[in-house]
């Protein structure tokens, strides 16, 4: 078969859209243009309607107008709303120490061989994949205060006598909710984590081995700063994630008992769709903003000066 | 089997198309109104399943109309119906609870038409649903009906501890129970945050001492001489009496704890016997008889100031965004005809009381003499806010649990003025608010 000529090249004239997309600017932002739209659409347009809700005394089905900060003195005098806001910063506090230690200790863990490796690797992830109010309903059935199997199982071993009231009792509610929130998140820091440590080159740590350091000097001065940048990021998006927290308190205590353990997404939840105060409601999810805020661009800033080192 | 192939799609639905645009007009069967009425997940499935199988087609024949029914979980009817009227759009009629029909005020169409008829030809709306559902200016929603709460009680080990009847006063109730925790049977009750069993104690409690949130003219009096009482003598029979995992319970964990024969008493509406009746095999007392036989039902007991109710009230709300407000209306009619009604009353078998005087007198209540309290639920119960006129800031008080929170913190120890001064701060702060 005989090959066909190429085709003599020609100059086609091309239309004015043609044209203005030749232009770098042009076609970046048409580029950009979607996701833009989306972040308008999904983004900022709640955000500016929530700070708008938040300044108005609108509730379900009454538009409202605007009142200026009434309804924050109003919160700020609200001592539940007092109790919600230190409650997330003890929450997101502690639950974020033993994430990150557990997590980092199980990703170690993982990344050397063992027999059977990439199956416990899957399994860890379970608690992250279970939607949330499944398993959080398992852990109710577990602290249920009649047929808690925690307290039959110490029961048994003879280590209690009488019943551990484990979401009745203000502290240990807290610290139920705590458990579950741990357990969720420890195996999001894990996985993070040790794909952070099979990306650090095995011959530093050699290196570092016949320098005579031992397996702790090697963590300390070769992992560890190397990790770091990874870590930043997944504290980062966890604290973000458990200061936003609602599912689980919403299934395990709905806030109770007494208020012991409401967050302030749940309580924004509590006043804003339950009582119908939606303004109300929307200043105490934006009364989340200002902490979040900073713990972001703290963040932000410290990973680039780490990057930039 | 006949094969539906592109061509014949075009064709078929060109020519409707085209027919459609040539006339001006929509085919009929899509001018027919389609009512969408979501209520809860009935306790009793038997009821629901009426509606469903014969009552809604009957309607459906009676009236021209479609309707479609959804039912879900009681604690979800609020977030619905918030987002529906924020977004404009959604179920044409809305079951609502207790008093939240006044925070939906600005959203509802006017029942009035409905509800007078219903209250002429039944004997009289009692004053819980008056209160509930009419804010002087308007009907809000037509009154469905009132779920007794009542304790539920083992006659068999009331009587082991002394007690043939039903103690009648806290002081004795608390006697009882004191006797009863000590042989490992205590009493049941949840001082948690749940839509039903918490308020519905700890309102009647607070009102049996002379305690009220706000005074006939709206005025905060909680903080008073008559709730500390309240509050002190709650303290010690807390501890003496009731099973103290009930600070974490939920509506559902006393139904589970009666049945598995933890707890002696607890109040609850009638599902607890209800479910005891559906299954006598499965629920057996200690010496392996049928539960159902060792169940019986009381009023809340009487304190220094008299005895009281606070019932889960159902209503249902003809929402202004609908575009069916018409035909919902005439469902509500044709639904609250006696002889609708009754049958689905019936088949409730005493777990709701019907809001208006006259189906006290149903025969319906002669036949199971444990459901006679029920009879008279509508009766005792007042709505939250009592003595003050009926309002939001009550709804607001009620979902916010101040009242309940108040004995949670004085059961956990903290001091009894303290907690009252921290409710009354609390539902001062709500009553003050624009």
């Amino acid at each position: 078969m005989e090959a066909s000529k190429p085709a003599p090249f020609q100059f086609v004239s091309r239309g004015p859209i043609s044209r203005a997309l030749e232009r770098e600017g042009t076609l970046a932002f048409w580029l950009l243009a979607p996701t833009l739209l989306i972040l308008t659409v999904f983004i900022a347009y709640p955000f500016v309607l929530g700070v708008w809700l938040s300044l108005s005394n609108s509730t379900v089905g009454e538009p409202g107008h605007f009142i200026g900060l009434a309804n924050f003195y109003k919160i700020f005098a609200d001592s539940i709303f007092r109790t919600a806001a230190y409650n997330t910063f003890v929450y997101t506090a502690i639950t974020t120490v033993f994430k990150l230690a557990l997590g980092l200790w199980l990703a170690l863990l993982l990344n050397r061989h063992f027999r059977g490796k990439s199956w416990v690797r899957a399994f860890i992830l379970l608690p992250f994949i279970i939607p949330t109010v499944l398993s959080t309903l398992a852990w109710k059935w577990m602290f249920d205060p009649t047929f808690s199997v925690f307290n039959w199982l110490f029961w048994k071993l003879h280590i209690i006598n009488s019943r551990i009231n484990w979401l009745g009792d203000p502290d240990l509610a807290m610290g139920s909710i705590m458990i579950v929130n741990v357990w969720r998140g420890v195996p999001f820091y894990a996985i993070s984590l040790l794909a952070g440590l099979q990306t650090i080159n095995p011959d530093l740590h050699e290196a570092a081995a016949i320098d005579g350091a031992n397996r702790f000097q090697r963590f300390w001065y070769v992992t560890w700063p190397l990790l770091l940048p990874v870590t930043m990021v997944v504290v980062l998006f966890s604290v973000i994630q458990t200061f936003a927290d609602f599912q689980l308190v919403y299934v395990l205590t709905g806030g109770g008992p007494a208020n012991a353990t409401h967050l302030f997404a749940t309580y924004a939840y509590q006043i804003g769709i339950g009582t119908g105060l939606l303004s109300e409601g929307a200043a105490i999810s934006l009364a989340m903003f200002p902490a979040l805020l900073l713990v972001v661009v703290f963040q932000l800033w410290y990973i680039r000066k780490v990057e930039n080192r | 089997m006949a094969r539906f192939t592109r061509r014949k799609f075009l064709k078929a639905s060109g020519a409707g198309l085209a027919g459609i645009l040539a006339s001006h007009q929509a085919p009929v069967f899509a001018q027919q109104s389609t009512v969408h009425w979501i209520k809860w997940n009935d306790f009793v499935p038997a009821s629901d399943e009426l509606l469903r199988k014969t009552m809604l087609p009957e309607a459906m024949k009676a009236l021209g109309i479609k309707i479609n029914l959804e039912t879900v979980n009681g604690n979800d009817l609020q977030p619905r119906v918030t987002s529906a009227i924020q977004s404009g759009s959604g179920p044409d009629v809305f079951m609502l609870f207790n008093n939240h029909p006044h925070i939906y005020s600005a959203s509802s169409v006017d029942v009035s038409d409905v509800a007078e008829a219903v209250a002429k030809a039944q004997g009289g709306y009692y004053n819980v649903a008056k209160a509930n559902t009419m804010d002087g200016k308007k009907v809000l929603s037509v009154p469905w009906a009132v779920i007794g709460a009542m304790i539920a009680y083992r006659k068999s080990w009331f009587e082991e501890v002394g007690f043939s009847e039903f103690p009648e006063t806290w002081e004795q109730y608390h006697d009882a129970g004191k006797k009863l925790k000590a042989k490992g049977r205590p009493l049941g009750q949840t001082l948690g945050h749940t839509f039903g069993d918490a308020p519905t104690f700890s309102y009647p409690y607070l009102w049996s001492w002379g305690g009220k949130e706000v005074d006939e003219k709206g005025k905060v009096v909680l903080d008073s001489k008559e709730t500390l009482e309240s509050m002190k003598f709650m303290q010690s029979f807390w501890k003496d009496a009731f099973d103290e995992g009930g600070l974490a319970w939920d509506d559902t964990n006393n139904n589970r704890a009666f049945l598995s024969g933890t707890i002696a008493a607890t109040l609850n509406g009638a599902s607890i016997y209800i479910e005891s009746l559906r299954k006598p095999d499965q629920y057996k007392t200690e010496k392996g008889a049928p539960m159902k036989d060792d169940i019986r039902h009381s009023p809340l007991p009487r304190g220094p100031k008299g005895q009281f109710g606070f019932h889960l009230f159902q209503s249902h709300m003809v929402m202004r965004y609908s575009k069916n407000q018409k035909a919902a209306k005439e469902f509500l009619g044709w639904i609250h005809t006696p002889a609708n009604y009754e049958k689905w009353f019936v088949s409730q078998k005493g777990y709701s009381t019907p809001p208006t005087a006259q189906w006290e007198k149903h025969k319906m209540w002669d036949e199971d003499p444990v459901m006679a309290p029920f009879k008279i639920a509508g009766r005792l119960g007042l709505s939250p806010g009592y003595a003050g006129p009926p309002n939001r800031k009550s709804a607001e008080v009620l979902t916010k649990y101040i009242i309940t929170d108040m004995y949670a913190k004085g059961v956990q120890g903290m001091a009894p003025q303290e907690a009252v001064k921290w409710a009354a701060g609390e539902v001062s702060q709500i009553y003050s608010g624009s």
